[in-house]
């Protein structure tokens, strides 16, 4: 009978043991996913900078470009020198203003998503994040400034989106690992808009706009959802 | 089953002890502030915690200015990094083992 009862203990012992040992290796799985990643990045984010992205490639086209692509040689040659020069303004505040809105708007559904999830947004992990996503931006932003400069415009929308791609790339490790995939893409499509440089814009709006909006609605359904 | 248990690290059995080899696993190095905000726990407490690691050799200790602040970091050591291994590997043993 004593025997029995030890038995007993012992088994009831050693399953709450191994429910210990068990929450044990929960506990670190998620403070090590939690340390080492940026979880906050959301969705939405990316649903709506897509959005953006669309709706600026659309007044980009429709508006500054008269529904002309760019292998449109006859729309070009009659403009003055003064109305390129404004195009290529209008051009390059659109895609400014669709930047700005686009890191505003990825900011705050970050933002949202933190204090939704008690996770902290400004952590070591974000720093590292941002740094491996600065570096190749801004490696591509000069570039493109000096790419303007010398007149090689055919190549402005395919380094926008290789050097992004780039960027998503070198930063996934320090967020979802779905960012390696989408920024693989982005390299892609740099790629291909490099040997179509007159439907730049198309590949523009499929790689800012469309990617986005897909990756985004699959993340959100993915872990929000 | 004998054998996991035996390789289970005393050290470890402490939440937060346990918490803090997890975060410096897949850091290189993490401050003290930064430590304390994911574990969620109070100075006093993270810093014999982090004492005990130190003087175990399992974590070392990185004293440094930024700017006029000083800055404390911590990063594993090598032996740390084996002996947490080998711990999880105990873990998960015992919990496969019926």
């Amino acid at each position: 009978m004593i025997l029995l009862c030890n038995t007993k203990y012992f088994y009831i012992y050693n399953m709450e043991s191994k429910q210990n040992y068990y929450d044990d290796l929960k506990t670190i799985k998620k403070i090590m996913e939690e340390s080492s990643r940026f979880l906050s990045l959301s969705g939405l984010s990316g649903i709506f900078a897509g959005l953006t992205a669309l709706i600026g490639g659309a007044v980009a086209y429709i508006v500054f470009l008269k529904n002309n692509f760019l292998d449109n040689g006859e729309f070009f040659r009659n403009l003055s020198v003064r109305e390129l020069n404004t195009l290529k303004l209008q051009l390059f505040s659109d895609a400014l203003i669709v930047l700005i809105l686009a890191i505003g708007i990825s900011l705050y559904f970050s933002y949202r998503k933190s204090v939704r999830h008690g996770l902290k947004i400004w952590t070591p992990v974000s720093k590292r994040l941002l740094t491996s996503l600065i570096v190749p931006l801004l490696t591509g932003g000069i570039l493109i400034i000096i790419i303007y400069v010398k007149g090689q415009w055919q190549l402005i929308i395919p380094s926008m989106l290789i050097f992004y791609g780039l960027a998503l790339v070198n930063a996934c490790k320090f967020t979802y690992n779905e960012l390696f995939y989408m920024g693989l893409i982005e390299i892609c499509t740099g790629l291909a808009a490099a040997v179509f440089p007159e439907y730049g814009i198309l590949f523009w709006c499929f790689g800012f706009g469309i990617l986005h909006i897909c990756y985004g609605l699959f993340m959100y359904r993915k872990y929000e959802g | 089953m004998k054998i996991a248990i035996s390789s289970l690290n005393k050290l470890f059995e402490n939440r937060v002890r346990l918490g803090i080899m997890s975060v410096l696993m897949v850091n290189d190095t993490f401050d003290f502030n930064s430590l304390k905000e994911a574990l969620g726990v109070t100075d006093g407490n993270l810093a014999s915690h982090l004492k005990a690691l130190e003087e175990n050799n399992l974590i070392k200790v990185n004293k440094q200015f930024i700017g006029r602040k000083p800055n404390t970091s911590y990063s594993v050591t090598p032996d740390g990094a084996r002996s947490f291994r080998l711990h999880l590997k105990a873990l998960e043993e015992i919990i496969k083992s019926q």
